[in-house]
């Protein structure tokens, strides 16, 4: 796991050096324990080292046999011993035992489109020296990052943004039309980022970058048309899917380092955490978040799995003091507005890890969308199934069932108001984003704190849930509803905001490597095929996975319900012994004015009735105007004005290797 | 008295909702949720100004968008609740 960067430059013969210095000191974080360069012809490579798997040997870049083919690569290959004896059968020499030059060879065999049969998370770079070309590519479901910029014959890559800025000649600005977007969805859409012209490579795609100019192309895409099409006994297939997440998960315990588990007490992480500790690892270390307050923590069923699977277990024990204050370090992280502060804890979380000398952990992320576990899926089919009698009133009481915590913690009074918000757009069913049209929406209010200006910016864009309708596959609309809603969920939100915001980018801003075993592409192709009913049973969700479990973890933990992650909001900035002062002048109307994206005038209000309130918001949306408003004004002054907000001092040691 | 009542109402709405944009050009008749001037938690913050103001309580089952959803349907609601006070303590 590591940090990449680059720039291909067919305007000139030497991308400059002390640039790619720059762009590898502000993504050091992500690989602290080496430093390399390649420069050669039109082409420099960059590469900082977090090291996994060959820890003498493994240093970036690296290179073919005659050194015409040359790699910079973050991530994993999972299964590389498999793919480098068929390498080696064929002919191809190795001088590491990485899995980094498995690419190399791959590339000099199968030319870009090389991913075939590569199990992995990862983002690369690879530039061909002979054909003059560079080729970007990209996981299929977006684990790793990838970013570029590229204009008239020049290229830059990063897996971070701020390493694509260390560049003076990139201009750095905010897009509204994006923020516009992530205040709708939560999320920039497709190859979108916060940045305008800044772009990343999307989930399962990848790019070839020569004189003739960059072309981007699909080698493999999330698709439900197979729903369905499995329809052996349901216990066979939870038979089946254990055998997969077992290896799923034992591919992924490879690495040269010791390797740990994120423990939250919930289903996957305990499933995952079972199959360790069973077959690969009796002395599992494993590690999780904990709230002072108590509606966010789940300790309790923490200790049950740390209890039953006899783990050694630390957490930590996150306050809304603490989430406040380190939150403008996971804003710079992240590089995108946040509506919510989950990433936040995830940040402690990994520095846990980190302190405890772990540089990786097994994670249970995935899950939920494969398996349909969250309850946007459970609410979709009781609006089918309430649109099929608009009028009925028993219907809509299923939503009390559903979100038993909103509807006694808000009060039980406020009842038929929520029916009332869960009845937007009822009978819309034929609309492809039907799942998530309500939550848009009521995201989307969230724009009447933009400013004028900003409303006149986003005014000509197509409506959000059209621009979405043109990126789905051409048989979206005979799926399954469920598969459907499914595949919104991922194809918006799990790369571009829980794989990065919530993944990559919080535990790699302390040197942790994620590793999901959920998200194999078999795990997923499996799920993917099953039958809508096995995935989501009734209002069950996660069924299969349930079957699975059922003779591996204890069943008070398989059968306990999903509990949505969150974590304090308001409270986190504006509570009684918070230090205002560190987002006050973020919030002043001086500030807002100036960088333009806000009223200055609704944001002081916003202020002054959390104040009074001593911190409390009890509206979701004004919480989520409240961090969604601060963090884009932390990017702003970040990345705009005060770049690099957190400066880097010179690397030293730095490999360079010249041709 | 309706009329009164129909500019409180209105006054904290913009105040509290719309934190002070007058220009959004609020109809007495727009409904808070459809609209979303509103969220469903919000709810609660406009009853607790309609006890406090009017000193009554807002019982259980008037809780609902039909009384509660637009300016004019808040302030329909607040008069005839007075005038039931009225006529009970008459």
């Amino acid at each position: 796991m590591c940090g990449i960067a680059g720039i291909i430059d067919f305007t000139s013969n030497q991308p400059d050096e002390a640039v790619l210095r720059q762009m590898l000191g502000l993504i050091r974080h992500r690989g602290p324990d080496a430093f390399g360069i390649y420069l050669g012809g039109n082409a420099g490579l960059a590469h900082a080292r977090l090291s996994i798997i060959d820890l003498s040997g493994g240093d970036q870049p690296i290179h073919n046999e005659d050194q015409t083919v040359w790699v910079v690569y973050n991530g994993e290959i999972f299964n590389y011993p498999e793919l480098r004896e068929g390498l080696e059968a064929s002919g191809h020499k190795f001088y590491t035992r990485t899995d980094t030059e498995i690419l190399a060879h791959l590339y000099e065999d199968r030319g870009p489109n090389l991913f075939k049969d590569v199990n992995g998370q990862f983002a690369f770079a690879i530039w061909d020296r002979t054909r003059k070309r560079l080729v970007l590519g990209r996981d299929r479901l977006g684990i790793r990052p990838l970013f570029y910029y590229h204009a008239a014959g020049r290229l830059l890559f990063g897996s971070e943004v701020k390493s694509i800025f260390a560049d003076p000649r990139v201009p750095r600005a905010i897009d509204p039309k994006v923020i516009s977007d992530i205040f709708t969805c939560w999320a920039p859409l497709g190859e979108d980022t916060t940045f305008k012209d800044v772009h990343q490579i999307k989930p399962g795609h990848y790019a070839v970058f020569s004189t003739e100019g960059m072309k981007t192309y699909p080698y493999w895409q999330l698709s439900f048309s197979e729903s369905g099409s499995t329809n052996r006994p349901i216990d066979e297939q939870a038979e089946e899917l254990k055998e997969l997440l077992h290896d799923a998960t034992r591919i992924r315990l490879r690495a040269d380092v010791p390797v740990g588990a994120y423990l939250s007490g919930g289903l996957d992480s305990t499933y995952i955490t079972s199959v360790v500790k069973k077959s690969f690892n009796n002395k599992l270390r494993t590690f999780s978040v904990a709230f002072t307050d108590g509606r966010f923590d789940e300790t309790l069923f923490q200790q049950k799995a740390v209890q039953a699977l006899e783990t050694d277990h630390s957490s930590i024990l996150c306050t809304e003091k603490q989430i406040g204050e380190i939150f403008p370090q996971v804003v710079w992280h992240s590089e995108a507005p946040l509506l919510r502060t989950a990433p936040a804890p995830l940040y402690r979380l990994s520095k846990l890890v980190r302190e405890n000398n772990f540089k990786v952990v097994l994670t249970g992320e995935g899950s939920d969308e494969i398996f349909a576990g969250y309850d946007i899926f459970k609410e979709d089919k009781v609006r089918r199934f309430w649109a099929r009698q608009p009028d009925s009133k028993i219907r809509p009481m299923l939503f009390q069932k559903l979100y038993p915590d909103i509807f006694s913690a808000t009060d039980t009074r406020n009842r038929p108001f929520l029916e009332n918000f869960f009845g937007k757009d009822l009978t819309q069913v034929d609309s492809p984003g039907y799942s998530h049209l309500i939550r848009w929406e009521n995201t989307a209010h969230l724009h009447s704190f933009f400013s004028k200006e900003m409303q006149e910016t986003i005014a000509g864009q197509q409506p959000f849930a059209d621009r979405f309708a043109a990126t789905l596959p051409a048989d979206f609309n005979a799926w399954d509803p469920l598969s459907r809603a499914q595949y919104t969920e991922m194809s918006i939100f799990l790369s571009n905001y829980l794989l990065s915001s919530q993944g990559d980018r919080m535990a790699m801003a302390n040197a942790v490597e994620g590793r999901y075993p959920f998200l194999d592409y078999r795990v997923v192709e499996f799920a993917c095929k099953l039958h809508p009913h096995h995935r989501l049973h009734v209002l069950k969700e996660k069924y299969i996975l349930r079957r699975s479990a059922a003779d591996l973890i204890p069943p008070e933990l398989a059968q306990r319900p999903k509990q949505p992650y969150r974590a304090p909001i308001s409270r986190c900035f504006f509570g009684r012994d918070c230090d205002e002062d560190l987002v006050a002048d973020h919030f002043s109307e001086d500030s807002v004015r100036r960088n333009g994206y806000f009223d200055p005038a609704k944001v002081t209000r916003l202020i002054q009735k959390c104040r009074k309130q001593n911190g409390s918001l009890s509206s979701e949306r004004e919480n989520m105007a409240l961090v969604g408003i601060l963090s884009t004004q932390l990017l702003h002054y970040m990345f705009i004005d005060e770049f690099p907000f957190y400066p880097q001092d010179e690397l030293k040691d730095v490999k360079v290797y010249r041709q | 008295m309706l009329d009164q009542i129909t500019q409180q109402v209105r006054n904290f709405i913009i105040e509290n909702f719309l934190y002070g944009d007058v220009n959004r050009g609020l109809n007495d008749t727009d409904f808070f949720l459809e609209q979303g001037i509103i969220d469903s938690t919000g709810v609660l913050e406009l009853v607790g100004f309609l006890e406090q103001t009017y000193s009554f309580k807002v019982e259980d089952e008037e809780l609902i968008p039909e009384n509660l959803n637009s300016i004019a349907l808040v302030s329909d609601y607040v008069t005839k609740k007075l005038q039931t006070q009225n006529a009970g303590s008459n």
